[in-house]
This record gives structure tokens, sequence and C-alpha cells, in this order.
């Protein structure tokens, strides 16, 4: 059985060696450098670069990160349950399956009525739409709120 | 598994101190299994060339083939200059790749830059130690296979976050944040949809899970019962996403960021990306025909019978009808995941998010708690030995319904509103990493 895991740490080897052989050994053989300090910047469309890249970005993001360790840790400890489930069932465990199965439906219950409360929430909604969160905060930013209906109805008169 | 890697490697220089190797648990299985270290090295060394040359030919057949399907779906005539047909076309292209220039850009982060290729393409190269091509032909037959398919595939996004992040560069940060946010997301559904399968299978092992499943075609995990059907729909579009296939390529798209994730990357860098994500494309194909068509069993029960009992001679004859068998759905998915590509069209980011939050996940908990509670109910065993035969029929009765459902409903197709770009009162802010800088 161990045997197996040192399969894979030669397999762990020899991929991170395939990836520097081909970049560092086989390519390097094959191809040119010719060094241009216009080569080097980052590409932004031929123009000059603006600034730097590494930037804050939207909290959104943030959000999704969150759902996802949630679930995929609920996935992780579902894991070992699935694989004892068949076990059990045919051991007759302690009232049936029907126990365990119970057992993991309070599990899963618990993170769905978590899952329910982001929905209802609106967290998993991707677009907020404007005129909603400002009438929600309720002060006077309407001008932006005005100037973006005005833009918004120009396409729809024109179609 | 960095940390059981961290584990092993402590554990080994704890035994190099003691200069007793073979107390060591690693070591001293090794050697109780294999006295003589060198046949099993060579026989791993053979290994990983067999695996290597068979991720570089399905990479040059798939991207061949995908030029192909796209050019006859578009009636065109595809790459027709280089070699008959333009078989070597892919080839020709690999041999450029190699041959071009090499740049780091200033602004990088040079070791990030350097070391994500190796993260993407390790993670997609070490899931193939567990895919099993035949009764003998796996690399490592591991207890805990399918976790270890699960873990490896999320290194990628470790990979890609760097790439992205070093690169510097806007195009690639808009890319890399959309990636992660689809890549992120869809491994639930996946998660959900191997728990459901671990569920009735009661192992991980990926040859384990196979052999479950032989027998008559109605044996497979695909027909179980009608929600591990479901499913297996729910796991290959999760994993259409995961590969950044179309319709949720957006992560890369063309017309919108210049190339995604990998803008600055050229030359064998880029080379190394392309290849993973043909290499995961095989790998998630497999996988579903592994877990929901039977692996390499053959869907005919006299076939797989003789495929068991077979020794000698017959045995690699057996192997043989194994890869076949697995070669022909696996490369049936990838040629599926083609035909998708050059259908739809591309969907909005918004539109990613709601296809995975609230359409697949809900439907993949209903998917783990139904199917689980059908397999408690009927015990496999409801009408005797037919039971499987009875499950395959109502599956495919249940999705004959539902579709003659969907045909029946008059859905106006309405292209202004599933495809129109968002307004901007619509949109709290950019859509994409807002640029502050």
């Amino acid at each position: 059985m161990y045997f197996d895991f040192a399969n894979v740490l030669v397999f762990l080897l020899f991929g991170i060696a395939f990836v520097i052989l081909n970049v560092a050994v086989l390519s390097r053989l094959m191809r040119p450098t010719i060094r241009q300090p216009d080569k080097d910047t980052a590409y932004e469309c031929g123009e000059p670069v603006i600034g730097s890249s590494w930037v804050r970005y939207d909290m959104r993001f943030y959000t999704v990160a969150l759902i996802f360790i949630v679930f995929d840790v609920e996935v992780a400890f579902l894991y070992p349950w699935a694989l004892v489930f068949k076990g059990l069932k045919n051991a007759g465990a302690p009232g049936g399956g029907m126990f365990v199965f119970i057992e993991m439906l309070v599990f899963v219950a618990i993170l769905v009525v978590g899952f329910l409360y982001v929905w209802v929430r609106g967290d998993l909604e991707w677009v907020k739409s404007m005129p909603e969160s400002q009438s929600g905060q309720g002060s006077g930013s309407g001008g932006t709120g005005e100037r973006a209906k005005q833009r918004d109805a120009a396409p729809t008169a024109r179609s | 598994m960095l940390t059981g890697l961290l584990l092993a490697a402590g554990s080994a220089g704890r035994g190099l101190i003691d200069l007793d190797l073979t107390s060591l648990p690693l070591v001293g299985e090794m050697l109780a299994e294999h006295p003589t270290i060198a046949w099993p090295l060579l026989m791993l060394a053979i290994g990983c060339g067999v695996v290597i040359g068979y991720i570089t030919v399905f990479s040059l057949l798939a991207v061949y083939a995908e030029r192909k399907i796209s050019a006859f779906m578009q009636s065109r005539l595809g790459p027709m200059e280089v070699g008959p047909y333009g078989l070597l076309q892919t080839a020709a292209d690999g041999l450029k790749l190699l041959a071009k220039e090499d740049i780091i850009p200033r602004d990088a982060d040079k070791l990030l830059y350097i070391i994500g290729p190796i993260f993407v393409f390790t993670g997609v190269w070490l899931s193939f130690v567990v895919l099993p091509y035949g009764p003998d032909l796996i690399v490592a037959d591991l207890n805990v296979g399918l976790l270890f398919l699960a873990a490896v595939a999320s290194i990628e996004v470790v990979g890609v976050l760097m790439a992205g992040w070093a690169s510097n560069n806007k195009w690639a940060l808009f890319g890399t944040m959309r990636m992660i946010t689809q890549l992120v997301s869809y491994e639930i559904p996946i998660g959900l949809s191997f728990v459901a399968v671990v569920a009735i299978s009661g192992s991980l092992s990926m040859q384990e899970i196979t052999l479950d499943q032989q027998g008559w075609f109605w044996n497979w995990y695909l027909f179980r019962n009608p929600f591990l059907f479901v499913g297996f729909f729910l796991y290959f579009i999760a994993s259409l996403a995961e590969t950044k296939r179309a319709p949720f390529d957006l992560p890369e798209a063309e017309s919108e960021l210049v190339a995604g994730f990998h803008t600055e990357y050229t030359g064998m860098r880029f080379s190394l990306f392309f290849l993973a994500e043909y290499a995961a494309m095989y790998v998630v194909s497999a996988t579903a025909a592994v877990l929901f068509l039977g692996g390499w069993c053959t869907g005919f029960a006299f076939i797989d019978s003789w495929m068991m009992e077979s020794a000698g001679f017959q045995r690699v004859l057996a192997n043989v009808v194994g890869l076949t068998s697995i070669t022909i759905k696996a490369w049936f998915l990838v040629a599926v995941m083609m035909w998708l590509r050059w259908t739809l069209p591309r969907i909005r980011l918004d539109q990613v998010m709601y296809v995975c939050l609230k359409v697949l996940l809900p439907f993949s908990f209903g998917v783990l708690v139904f199917s689980t509670l059908w397999e408690l109910v009927t015990d496999g065993t409801l009408f005797g030995d037919w039971w499987p035969l009875f499950q395959f029929l109502i599956s495919i009765g249940g999705f004959g319904l539902l579709m003659m459902n969907f045909m029946a409903k008059e859905r106006p197709y309405d292209i202004e509103a599933d495809f129109r770009p968002l307004r901007h009162s619509e949109v709290h802010a950019a859509p994409d990493a807002g640029a502050r800088g």
C-alpha cells in the first residue's frame, strides 16, 4: 500500500522535472533570445503600461471564496461517511441503514439552512441592481441613478 | 497532500539520522513487498514514459480533432497543409512553440511566474496516477483514489492564481479572478457527485468502483438509480466549467480578455498550460467514464467475466480490451465537449455563478440525498437479479418523460434577454476586478 504512495511521489517529481526539462533545457537549446526593453513590459494592447496591476478587486470574489470554503469542508466531511455507508447498511447498523442516512441528512440540513439564508439575503446574486441598493441606503445619491437610467433608456429606445 | 509529503519527508529525515531505514513504515513496507528496489523503479520509469506519451498523443489528436470538428461545423476545411489531411499540423505547432522566445515581463513576480506552470501541469499530471486503463493497467490503485483525484485537481487553482497574479498584467488579472471564481465554485457540485457515487460503491479506489459496475451495461452507475442518472449530467456540466470549456470559457474569452491568465506567457511555458488544459479534458472525461460509465468494463456481461477470469496471454488481451473500452468512452465525452463548444454561445459571469450556486448546487444536494435514500429503500435487490435492469428502464423512462415535458412546453427563445450585455444600472460595480490603481 505504501508503495503506491511512493509511485505518487515519483510521479510528482517526474511532473516537475518534465516542466523544467522542457522550459529550461529543451526549449533553451532551440529558442532565440533577443533582448529588447519594450518586450519586457506587460501587454496592454500595445499602449504604454498605466500603473501596476496589483490592485484591489471586487468584494464579491471573497463572498464566493467563503461559500466555497463552507461547502468544500462539508464535502470533505461527507467522504468518510459515504465510505462507510454501504458497510453499515449491509452490516445491519442499529436502526438499519436509515439511522446512518438520517445522520447525514441532519448534517446536510444544517448547511442547507445556512445556504438558504445566504440565498434569501441575496448574497448569491452576482448582479445587484443599483436602484435597489440605493433605495436601501435611502440617501441622496439619486443623481448618478438618474444619469444611469438615462443612459440605459437610450439603447432601449433605439431597439 | 503537501502536508503528507512534508510528513513523509520529515519521517524520512528522522530515519536517516537513526540509520535504520527498515524501521520506517514507508521503506519497510516497500522492502517487504519488493526485496529489490530496482524492478519497481524500472516499472515506474516505464509508467511515467507511457503516461506522458499518452497525454502528448491525446493532446495532439484532440487539438487536431477540435480544429477539424470546428471546421466541419462551420463548413471549412480546417488544417490541410502539413501532412496528409493536416495531421501533422499540431505536431508542427508544438515544435514552433518549443522554438519560441521565452519572455518574463520586467514587472512580474519572477518566482511565482516560473513556478505557476509547474503547479498547473503537475496538478493535472498527478491525476493520471489513479486513472485506470484496464484490469491491471493503473499506475497506483490508491485506496483513497477518488479523494486523491479531487485533491490534486485543486492544485491547478493555486497554479493559475500564481501565474495570473505574478504576470502583473490587467488582462491576466481579470482572467485569473474569473477563473478562480469559476473553478472554486464548480468544485462543489463535482465533490457532491463524487460523494453520491462513493456512498453507493463503498470504496474510493478507482479499480473497486470500476469492478462494482461489471456485467451488463445496466449495472453502470449511470443507470444505478434515476438520481445518479441526473448526477452524471450535473458532473458533466460542472466538469465543462472545471476545464474552462465553452459555454464556460469566459476566463479565456479571446474577444474580451486577450488570453486570460496566461496572456504574458510565451513559448514552452504557454504550451505547458495548453497541454495541461487538454490533459484535464481527458482526466474529467475518464473520471466520468469510471464513475458512471463502467470504466474499462465493456458493458457486456460475457466479455467482462472473461476479462476477470483470463490469465496469461489472454490477460494481456483483456487489458487491451479494457484500454479500448475506456478510451472509447472517454474520447466520446471529449468529442461531446468539442461539439458543445462550437454549438453554444459563451455565457456571462453572473450566469456562470447562477448556474453553479442556484442550479447545480441544490440539484447535487438532491442527488446525494435521494440517491442514498433510493439505495436504502430498494437495497439493490427489489426484484432479485433483474433489479438493475428495472432501474435502467426507470432511469431511461424518467429521462424520456422529462424530455417530452420540455419539448411539449413552448419556450420562446428570448435572445435579447439571455445574451444581451448588462446595462450600467444593473451592475452594482464592474463585473470584473475594478482597477483603481
